[in-house]
Formats: structure tokens, C-alpha cells, sequence
């Protein structure tokens, strides 16, 4: 047949497209159990990091079940629901639901004799998703570790937010202030008191203003869906401690 | 990366080849070419993009990943694999169907064997090296607009047989490979001090009582090793060595 014919080229294009197709999702169904228990296992370490648990990837189950004393799924109105299991709550999906069907999830760490909340994050960036976890102390308001990670932020910018010394800043923060309002921590320009930490806010990344806003919106909003449980909570510590 | 990942990675690759020269060979004794398989052609095909046909510091093309992955050795070294592997078997796999391509629609053909090949990779490497292909995110990708390969698929595979295609992919991924690990050597060493991750230089603490090796000399880091124009200054002081040193590509005027 001409090579050059119509027809050929159709025919040509046709065989190579279903056979491209064919190796490839065979190739790409094979791989995916192995390529989800890299993500479930990056997401325990990820946690775990969260209340200073630093461990490979390979021993982040294992560490998980130690650590991880409860896993909590909480409904908008802060109730438990014991329908859904926290871990496989992804917040991707949740957050394009009504608020009232949403859950929020949250795991109880027990490390050193300290008991930690981890709260996951998910917000938006300059140019997609940035998520994250915040681990809360038991007063339910200093911050113990966060941990963000990102989609497609400028390297060297936005993508800083990965980086230990911009974490490091969240660390013993207050999302509270004064007045008892849940501000969260503001991701602030020019700001120039990282030892000062109860003022809610940390510096933010030079070049990067908007994945910082991002940080900040993203605290906020999260944060703010777990009030109802944070109120009851701290108010039967207050009220144990009458 | 455990050792144990890299080991299975590099295993798979070893596998693919092997199976792949089987096939070569089958279809090398059917027809063309008498040469023997490492005769002095063939061993050019290999050496000369290793230093007189150069990627990069002769052609001066795929300086875009140069740049970005080339901060840390492993991922230099695992970007150089995967592209050795795209190239070499995207290389054979058009030689093979060079006699039955449409010529209009050959461009296409060419980025849809690319593209599939990269899909591949960054597959494999989701599964069997995590932490290694979050760092290189969309610079695997990326495999598929590097000028290099489809540069060579157009200007030789089409028109070559098999084994040869094999060998020109395998040696112009290798001296892209070359020039990655190369500057990617010098840009940790010097930028973070550390070779693959080990302190080849010894421990930074936060005083000089404190740390050892070099910097309790109190040798410093330089940052500007981690930011890109440094590789591109490294590739340029590569590019000045080796002129220096081959003669054959020093331009008469």
C-alpha cells in the first residue's frame, strides 16, 4: 500500500493508538497498588512528622500504629462519625461537597508522653493545591509541628514552603489570640519577630507572596471546621480544671 | 531511596535490555549489516556524543533539565537512566517502524513513542523509586520535550538501521548523562557538601567547636552552587576543559 495514501495514515494512526493505549493502562493498572501503598505510606510518615517523628518511608506503618492512638472523624457540627474512617477521608473530595455532608478528620498522636491532634490541610496555591498537616497540643492551641507539601509551585519560591526552616517557624505558635478568637497563624511580609510566639503570625517567603496567603487562608479555613470539637474539648478541660 | 529500590530499579532496566538485545540480535541475523557489533562505526555511534559530538557542551541542547536537576547527584544519575532508556529503546522502536511510518504524520509517531516511553518511566518510578520521582516531578516529563531525543530520532533513527539507532540513543543519552552527573557532582559537593547524600566533607554543626572535617576549618557551603546559573557556569567551565583539550572542535575563525 502507498505509504503516503490517505488511508494508510489512517490506518497507521489507528493501530498505533490502541496499541499505545493498550500497554500503557496495562501497565498502568499493574503498577497501581504498589504506587497507592507509596502514597498511604507517605502520608503516615508524613503525619508522624508532624509531632516529631522522623522515620523512612518503609517504617512509617509500623510507627503509625504505635503512635497513632485514634483516628477521628468529625461532622460539621463536631460530632464523631463512626461511619467513616479518618485515614481514608481524602479532603480533595470532601471539599467540593455541601459543608453539612463534609467530615474532617483528625488523628490523636501519643509521642513522648505527649498527646498531639493532627489536623490535615488542603488549600490552594499560586498555580494548584498546596496541603499539609498541623499538629496541635492538647490545649488545642499551640502548634506542635506542620508539615506542607505542594502540586506545582515555583521551585525555589512558592515550593520553599516544603523546606524545614520555614516549618520550623510554625512551631510552639498559637492559633489563638488574646481575645480567644481562632486566627490561625498569618504568613506574614517583613516580619521580623520569629521568637515572639504568641503574636500568631511567622515571616513569609520572599517572592512567594501568594503560596504564603495560601498557607495563611488555607490555616484559617481548615482550622476553623474543627471549632465546634476544639470548643467542647477545651471547655471540659477548663471545666475539670474548677 | 533505599538500596534495596535502587537495586530492583536497576534490575528491571538490566532486564528490559537484555531481553531487547535478544531481539536485536534475531533481527540482526536476518538481514543488512556484516559489520561486527562493536566494529569502529559502531564504537563511534558510542563515544562520539560522549566528547566530540556532545549534547550538550557541543550541540548545546537539553540545557533546561541541566539546569534544574542537577542540585543533588541522585536524581542527576536517575534522570540520566531514564533518558538513556527513552532514547535508546524510542530510537529502536522507530528504526523498527521506519519502513512503515507515514512520512506526514512521522512527527506525531515520534512524540506518541516519546510520550508513551516517558509515561513508562514515570510509572516505574512512582512504583519502585517514590522519593526520587517526587523530586524530579515534572522534569520526567519534561523527558519528552528534550530537543536531544527527538533530534536524534528524526536525524537518525528514521534513516538507520536497528542496532545502530540502539547504540547512537545509547550514546547521546550517555553523554547527556555525562555532563548531568558532572555538574550535578560539582553543585552538591561544593553547594551542600555532601556526595549522594553522604557529608563527604565532614558534619556542619551550628558552631565550629561543634562540627568536623573540613568545616571545623571553618570552610562554609556556597549557596550559590544551588542556584541554577551556577550550573550553567559549571557546564560553561566543562565546555572551556574540553575545548581545550580536543582540537577538533575549535572553530577556525
Amino acid at each position: 500500500m502507498d505509504r503516503n495514501s490517505n488511508k494508510y495514515t489512517f490506518i497507521f494512526s489507528i493501530i498505533m493508538v490502541f496499541v499505545v493505549a493498550a500497554s500503557l493502562s496495562i501497565t498502568a493498572t499493574s503498577l497501581q497498588p504498589m504506587q497507592n501503598e507509596n502514597v498511604r505510606q507517605e502520608k503516615m510518615q508524613n503525619i508522624l512528622s508532624t509531632v516529631g517523628i522522623e522515620c523512612e518511608r518503609a517504617e512509617a506503618e509500623k510507627l503509625y500504629k504505635k503512635h497513632i492512638v485514634d483516628e477521628i472523624t468529625l461532622d460539621n457540627d463536631g460530632n464523631r462519625v463512626e461511619s467513616r474512617k479518618a485515614f481514608n477521608v481524602s479532603l480533595a473530595k470532601e471539599m467540593d461537597k455541601p459543608i453539612e455532608e463534609q467530615v474532617f478528620p483528625m488523628y490523636k498522636a501519643q509521642y513522648k508522653g505527649s498527646t498531639n491532634y493532627v489536623i490535615p490541610l488542603r488549600g490552594k496555591g499560586l498555580w494548584d493545591a498546596i496541603w499539609g498537616y498541623v499538629a496541635l497540643e492538647e490545649d488545642f492551641n499551640t502548634i506542635q509541628g506542620v508539615i506542607f507539601d505542594h502540586k506545582g509551585e515555583t521551585a525555589g519560591l512558592g515550593a520553599e514552603i516544603t523546606r524545614d526552616w520555614f516549618q520550623e517557624n510554625f512551631k510552639n505558635e498559637k492559633i489563638f489570640n488574646e481575645e480567644g478568637d481562632l486566627v490561625a497563624v498569618q504568613v506574614t511580609k517583613g516580619y521580623s519577630q520569629p521568637d515572639n510566639k504568641s503574636d500568631n503570625k511567622v515571616d513569609a517567603i520572599s517572592g512567594a507572596t501568594i503560596t504564603s496567603d495560601g498557607v495563611t487562608d488555607m490555616m484559617q479555613e481548615r482550622l476553623k471546621k474543627y471549632l465546634p470539637y476544639i470548643k467542647s474539648k477545651t471547655q471540659k478541660i477548663a471545666f475539670t480544671d474548677e | 531511596m533505599s538500596k534495596e529500590e535502587k537495586k530492583t530499579q536497576a534490575d528491571i532496566q538490566e532486564d528490559n535490555s537484555s531481553k531487547k538485545k535478544q531481539e536485536m540480535f534475531l533481527f540482526l541475523s536476518e538481514k543488512e549489516e556484516k559489520e561486527g557489533f562493536l566494529s569502529k562505526n559502531n564504537r563511534k555511534l558510542l563515544s562520539d556524543p560522549l566528547d566530540d559530538n556532545n549534547p550538550i557542551t557541543v550541540q548545546v541542547l537539553g540545557i533546561c533539565s541541566a539546569l534544574a536537576i542537577t542540585v543533588q547527584l541522585k536524581p542527576a544519575i536517575v534522570m540520566s537512566l531514564a533518558v538513556v532508556f527513552v532514547m535508546a529503546f524510542g530510537n529502536m522502536i522507530i528504526s523498527l517502524l521506519r519502513k512503515t511510518i507515514p512520512s506526514r504524520i512521522r512527527i506525531i509517531v515520534q512524540l506518541v513513542v516519546v510520550a508513551s516511553l516517558v509515561i513508562l518511566v514515570d510509572q516505574f518510578l512512582k512504583a519502585f523509586a517514590y522519593d526520587v520521582s517526587k523530586q524530579l516531578s515534572i522534569f520526567i516529563g519534561l523527558i519528552i520535550t528534550n530537543c536531544i531525543i527527538m533530534g536524534r530520532l528524526e536525524a537518525f533513527a528514521l534513516g538507520n538501521g536497528v542496532y545502530k539507532s540502539f547504540l547512537d540513543g545509547v550514546g547521546n543519552a550517555a553523554g547527556y548523562g555525562l555532563i548531568l552527573i558532572i555538574v550535578a557532582f560539582f553543585r552538591e559537593l561544593l553547594g551542600s557538601g555532601t556526595l549522594l547524600g553522604f557529608e563527604v566533607l565532614g558534619h556542619q554543626a551550628a558552631s565550629i567547636e561543634d562540627s568536623t572535617g573540613l568545616y571545623a576549618l571553618g570552610y562554609e557551603n556556597n549557596g550559590l552552587f544551588l542556584l541554577s546559573p551556577m550550573a550553567l557556569i559549571i557546564v560553561g567551565l566543562v565546555i572551556w576543559y574540553q575545548r581545550s583539550r580536543n582540537k577538533k572542535l575549535i572553530e577556525e575563525n
